[in-house]
């Protein structure tokens, strides 16, 4: 059963419930909330998802719940809560849906230290994937919607790379890509029919809007992949397309420093990114123009499937 | 049974029987407790940990281990910025079970570094951390007197580089409480630490009796559970180098005047984590242990203390017992004249303050 298959009503009496329970990759959420907004927004950005019982293990149990006090009657907030803990402020009430989808992120990044986390979006191809680590601005959201949408990869995430140290395994979420500002017209107008929830406006990063992911990759999130290529993709206006080969040295500093928990991995940590730089090959890649981007990655997966 | 963690800390192996949702409770109360890294340790040779769990308590042991390096690293700073002015600080708890290596260590998770200095040489160490870097967070003049005047500690001293915190005591108990240790007694018997000549640890008794005085007569529940097993670990440890440990034990309770705290430990370590107590131990200790009526009042408070602070677990006296735990630790550490006087200050500053959140450790 996925998320789609339940009637409007039942999502909302779960969720206003004992909670809606789904899978994203190697994660299981019970999401609770009264909100009609926050039954919305699920039903439209995880409709893909797998649905899991009452009789599975959930990793984060949390809600988007009302503000308390007062201030509710005049400025309505909501509060994110994952098994009684409030780790952010409380947010106007219109941010409902992106505050859930940061307060799922905010799980992952502070608890999942089993695995080494990368501030990176990853796409997948067949068995092999992709890392693009980049800083905020670089357009690495953008170019991973763009590929996403172009139906030669599957997301596996928009900015948080799972690398497993121990199998060298990217896991793969396949949750709703968070697009700011000026790249949501850009993906609106290169796929005129997605689904975006949205935009929020006013939000600490500006103007949001969240893009459901393919069903496609929803499907493919719970296979790991073998990371093959490592990008650093810089948004250049106007450019033509380049890929440059990057030194190993340098891009493994580079990937430390795009790490959430690089410094709690330690040795692991070190290892592990290590092994990821042996197996795929480190690249420096400006563009200007979303077509030529998709298709100057198609012909460095297509390189390599030759060569293999 | 619905504290599914104080069964898996008693009797590792009955977790093999979990379900999936039952592993689910486990980890949630694990993590509350501050737990996980010591439950990873626990069931590492398990092999009917599901795959979904197992990942959950490999997290908490890789922040356990990268938080131990972090405390090597500070206990290195301390000890060069100390021993700069002849002082060769006594670490205290968990720094202490780290840098001896410890079995308590093992997945344990820490929030800042307890050293123990003597009394005589405060301003020196406060000073010389101050120009290695540590400053004092506590701008409040009261908090600073309440700390000076009465505690046994100076304000904490954060790091403004690195950010770790440093708690510089001089002795285990504050000096305004009814019970006395001797200070002087605990740094001449303490231990050289190999490996690292600049730092001591105290002597396995006294580590074990400053722990046990920790955890009655500081007000935070937060971590009661955890310094209870912390307690279980050091005494099988002990007790494994030493067969006459037990005895030791007592002696040294007898002479810093901590037969209360040991009594009131034993007890807990008993009905919580089964620990076997030798009778003569607690025949010995039974003048100190309270009458029944006491002890019925207590079981009730602090069977609500040494369980993980998760919902699960709450029922309608946890806040109270939790209040009364805050009231009762500051009934032992100050005469009841003081006392009155300082919650009323505290109520004040609550109030007086309302808008500004609470500092979670207040004194």
């Amino acid at each position: 059963m996925i998320v789609a298959d339940l009637s409007p009503s039942a999502l909302r009496a779960r969720l206003a419930g004992a909670g809606l329970r789904f899978a994203a990759g190697p994660f299981a959420f019970r999401v609770q909330s009264p909100r009609r907004d926050v039954a919305e927004g699920i039903a439209r950005l995880y409709a893909a998802h797998p649905l899991r019982g009452d009789d599975d293990f959930i990793d984060f149990h949390v809600a988007i719940r009302p503000g308390r006090g007062l201030r509710r009657l005049l400025r309505p907030q909501v509060r994110f809560v994952v098994d009684g803990l409030e780790p952010f402020k409380p947010l106007p009430a219109d941010q409902a849906m992106p505050m859930l989808e940061w307060g799922l992120n905010w799980c992952i990044a502070g608890y999942a230290n089993h695995l080494l986390m990368l501030h990176a979006a990853v796409l997948g191809r067949g068995d092999r994937a992709i890392v693009m680590p980049a800083p905020a601005g670089s357009g690495k959201s953008t170019l991973c919607a763009a590929l996403a949408l172009s139906g030669g990869w599957d997301l596996l995430s928009d900015e948080l790379a799972l690398l497993d140290p121990a199998t060298g395994l990217l896991h793969g979420l396949a949750r709703p890509i968070n697009l700011k500002n000026a790249s949501i017209p850009v993906i609106r107008s290169f796929a005129p029919g997605v689904e975006v929830c949205g935009p929020y406006l006013d939000t600490t990063k500006g103007t949001v809007a969240l893009l459901r992911p393919p069903a496609s990759s929803v499907a493919a999130a719970a296979r790991p992949r073998r990371p093959a290529w490592v990008v650093f993709p810089k948004y250049v206006a106007d450019a033509p397309a380049r890929l440059t080969p990057m030194e190993p040295a340098e891009a493994l500093l580079a990937l430390a420093d795009n790490a959430f928990n690089y410094h709690i991995q330690g040795r692991h940590g070190f290892a592990g990114l290590c092994a990821l730089l042996d197996g795929a090959p480190a690249w420096r890649f400006e563009y200007g123009h979303l077509d030529e981007a998709i298709a100057c990655f198609d012909e460095l997966a297509g390189r390599t499937e030759q060569a293999a | 049974m619905k504290v599914l963690l104080l069964r898996a800390l008693r009797e590792p192996a009955t977790t093999a029987s979990l379900s999936l949702p039952q592993w689910d409770l486990l980890i949630r109360q694990a993590r509350h407790a501050n737990l996980l890294g010591h439950l990873h340790d626990l069931l590492e040779n398990a092999t009917s940990v599901p795959e979904v769990a197992r990942a959950h308590l490999l997290a908490g042991a890789r922040l356990a281990e990268r938080q131990q390096q972090s405390v090597r690293h500070e206990a290195q700073e301390l000890a060069a910025a100390l021993n700069a002015v002849g002082i060769r600080p006594v670490l205290l708890k968990g720094a202490a079970y780290v840098l001896a290596d410890l079995n308590a260590a093992r997945g344990r998770v820490f929030a800042d570094v307890d050293l123990l200095v003597p009394h005589g040489q405060l301003p020196q160490a406060e000073a010389a951390l101050m120009l290695a870097g540590w400053v004092s967070g506590e701008a409040d003049a009261y908090n600073q007197r309440y700390y000076r005047e009465w505690m046994h500690e100076l304000p904490p001293m954060q790091h403004l580089q690195r950010g770790s915190v440093v708690d510089v005591h001089h002795t285990i108990l504050p000096p305004t409480s009814r019970a006395h240790p001797d200070p002087a007694a605990l740094v001449a018997n303490a231990r050289a630490l190999q490996g690292w000549p600049g730092l001591a640890v105290l002597s396995s008794a006294d580590m074990v009796l400053h722990s046990a005085a920790h955890l009655f007569h500081e007000g935070e529940g937060d971590n009661a559970l955890r310094d209870l097993v912390d307690l279980r670990s050091l005494i099988a440890e002990f007790l494994a180098g030493d067969a006459d440990f037990w005895h030791r034990l007592v002696e040294q309770a007898h002479r810093h005047h901590l037969c209360e705290v040991l009594a009131l430990a034993l007890r807990y370590l008993d009905r919580v984590l089964g620990v076997a107590v030798p009778a003569a131990v607690t025949h010995a200790l039974s003048p100190y242990a309270g009458n029944m009526a006491r002890r019925l009042l207590r079981d009730q408070m602090y069977g609500r203390i040494f369980t993980p602070l998760h919902s699960s677990t709450k029922d309608l006296l946890t806040p109270l017992a939790r209040e009364a735990l805050y009231i009762r630790a500051h009934w032992l550490r100050m005469p009841p004249g003081l006392l009155a006087q300082h919650l009323a200050r505290k109520a004040w500053m609550r109030v007086s303050d309302a808008g500004e959140p609470l500092q979670a450790e207040q004194p």
